[in-house]
């Protein structure tokens, strides 16, 4: 009896003792990251000016993932149509369709989803990119050629994202919306000038705001923890690819968590 | 001068640099030697600021490594330079842009000088001709050659060597080791050769330092370490795998792992 008592508690511990760890391990992860983060940040002004890599960063994420970004808007607003002309049509209410695919789409599919393919397209590469330039030792390199590395590597990727997402996300709510449109209206046969006429009615500038500052807001975090990530991946390649997997786990569960923050604040 | 002051780094349970104090001459090569694991680049890397050491402090004239802003940090590393053991050459850009990175980034010299000093620096290292290559696209020795081309662009005051001569062939290591010297006794320039190639070492050092364990245990001329009646410092100039440095790291017996291990079939008495 008393024995099974001790193993149940020796158990207790140990899953208790493990939690704990993994909780200390990520606040300390957490403090790092941001540490390091704001420290890149800080440079955004020191000289030399970054404004090239910046620019060439901007180009590589963006332009890079606009192909997949308009693939996913595209599909995207062609299902919402089609699963909310179905829904719709049980209430007779299917001249709203453009309000609802349009709604859902700028408010939430587009910011989360866009979010999703981006840190899938190029946060990953960020990471892995900077993993392999710490295995590699070229960001070492730099240190010894006086280059500091937070300023060259980090700084143009946070910034570039921070400004790349917003701007992909809207690419992505105006495919979204067309190809609603041509499923809902030209496939289904809802009347087109009450999809966008109820498009126009219902969709209020603070839902484009809040769109916007989502995707600002997700494109920040997407900088911040795959920037972090490659820069403080285990310098081996097992290391590198491990970094590369929790990067885009630990970005996809984060756009969710701030996804709610934030949407509770707007709504 | 650069001194380094009781420098330790441990790493986890393991002293990779214990309490070492060491003293680099200006305008000189140093030599650090050692076998494999014995701290040689643990010992680079701190006194070149790559690594903050656990304890104790490197002494660049009157400054403090370990307290220096990040920005007086990098002034001073406008002055250095460093070949890496794997070249660590920019992988996305070429042969002259890596060569011509340091140039393009501190001076505001015209393109076309930049060019004539990258083309110099390139023929020192025989790879003119060679500009457009990527670092994909060269072997070992090119990358270690490009990457030395890199480390003297800016003609720096002090340049760090981590294992210059590994990995390439006896002609390629010899023009490396006679680049250290002729461009060391030209510029003045205070070189820090981590090396574990004996005789390449004795050749082109003004002062060795031979490390053991994360300790230095002799450190001298070349002649005075030649000279040495030292157990360890013979067998490692010789080459010896009998003698006071075990070649096995492992702390238990072999024969005792083998016969105690779970399952192992014993034969009956």
């Amino acid at each position: 009896m008393s024995n099974g008592m001790s193993s149940n508690q020796s158990s207790a511990t140990m899953f208790f003792g493990s939690m704990g760890r993994y909780a200390m391990r990520g606040i300390e992860q957490l403090g790092d990251g941001t540490r390091l983060g704001l420290h890149a940040l800080s440079l955004i002004f020191a000289r030399p000016w970054q404004g090239k890599h910046f620019v060439l960063q901007l180009y590589a994420l963006g332009v890079g993932s606009l192909i997949i970004i308009i693939i996913t808007g595209a599909f995207t607003g062609m299902v919402l149509a089609l699963q909310g002309y179905y829904t719709l049509a049980k209430f007779g209410s299917e001249s709203l369709l453009g309000a609802g695919v349009g709604m859902s789409i700028i408010r939430e599919l587009g910011p989360v989803l866009g979010a999703f393919m981006i840190i899938g397209r190029a946060g990953s590469s960020i990471t892995a990119e900077i993993g392999i330039m710490r295995v590699t030792e070229q960001t070492d390199a730099l240190e010894m050629m006086a280059v500091n590395p937070k300023q060259r590597i980090l700084l143009p990727r946070i910034v570039a994202t921070t400004i790349a997402v917003p701007l992909l996300v809207s690419i992505f709510d105006v495919v979204g919306i067309a190809t609603g449109y041509i499923v809902g209206v030209e496939m289904l046969g809802v009347n087109s000038g009450a999809y966008m006429a109820e498009l126009i009615a219902k969709l209020e500038m603070i839902d484009l705001n809040g769109g916007w500052v989502k995707a600002g807001v997700f494109g920040f975090m997407i900088g911040m923890i795959c920037t972090y990530m490659g820069y403080r991946a285990t310098p081996t390649t097992e290391g590198v690819a491990k970094a590369t997997t929790q990067a885009v786990v630990i970005a996809s569960v984060g756009v969710l968590i701030m996804d709610y923050i934030l949407t509770s604040f707007y709504l | 001068m650069i001194r380094g002051e009781n420098l330790s780094k441990r790493y986890g349970d393991v002293d990779a640099v214990a309490s070492t104090d060491i003293q680099i001459k200006a305008g000189a090569i140093t030599a650090i030697m050692g076998g494999s694991g014995s701290g040689k680049t643990t010992l680079l890397r701190l006194l070149s600021g790559l690594d903050a050491p656990t304890t104790g402090h490197v002494w660049y004239g009157d400054e403090d490594l370990c307290g220096l802003s990040e920005r007086r940090l990098y002034e001073l590393r406008e002055n250095m330079g460093m070949l890496f053991q794997y070249s660590a050459l920019l992988n996305s850009l070429n042969v002259y842009d890596n060569v011509a990175f340091p140039l393009h980034e501190h001076t505001d010299l015209d393109e076309e000088v930049i060019r004539t000093m990258v083309s110099m620096k390139l023929e020192q290292v025989g790879l003119r001709g060679f500009e457009t290559m990527m670092p994909s696209e060269l072997s070992g020795g090119m990358a270690k050659r490009v990457a030395f081309a890199r480390a003297i662009a800016m003609d720096p005051k002090i340049v760090f060597f981590d294992e210059p001569t590994s990995g390439l062939d006896p002609i390629s290591a010899g023009v490396i080791s006679t680049l250290i010297l002729n461009t060391s006794k030209m510029n003045r320039m205070t070189s820090v050769v981590v090396t574990h190639d004996v005789s390449a070492g004795l050749a082109i050092a003004d002062q060795v330092v031979l490390m053991w364990q994360g300790c230095i245990i002799a450190e001298g001329t070349p002649a005075e370490i030649q000279a040495s009646t030292d157990e360890r410092v013979r067998q490692f100039l010789e080459g010896r795998p009998d003698g006071p440095i075990p070649f096995s790291r492992s702390t238990t017996s072999y024969i005792d792992d083998l016969t105690h291990r779970p399952g192992t079939v014993r034969m009956a008495s």
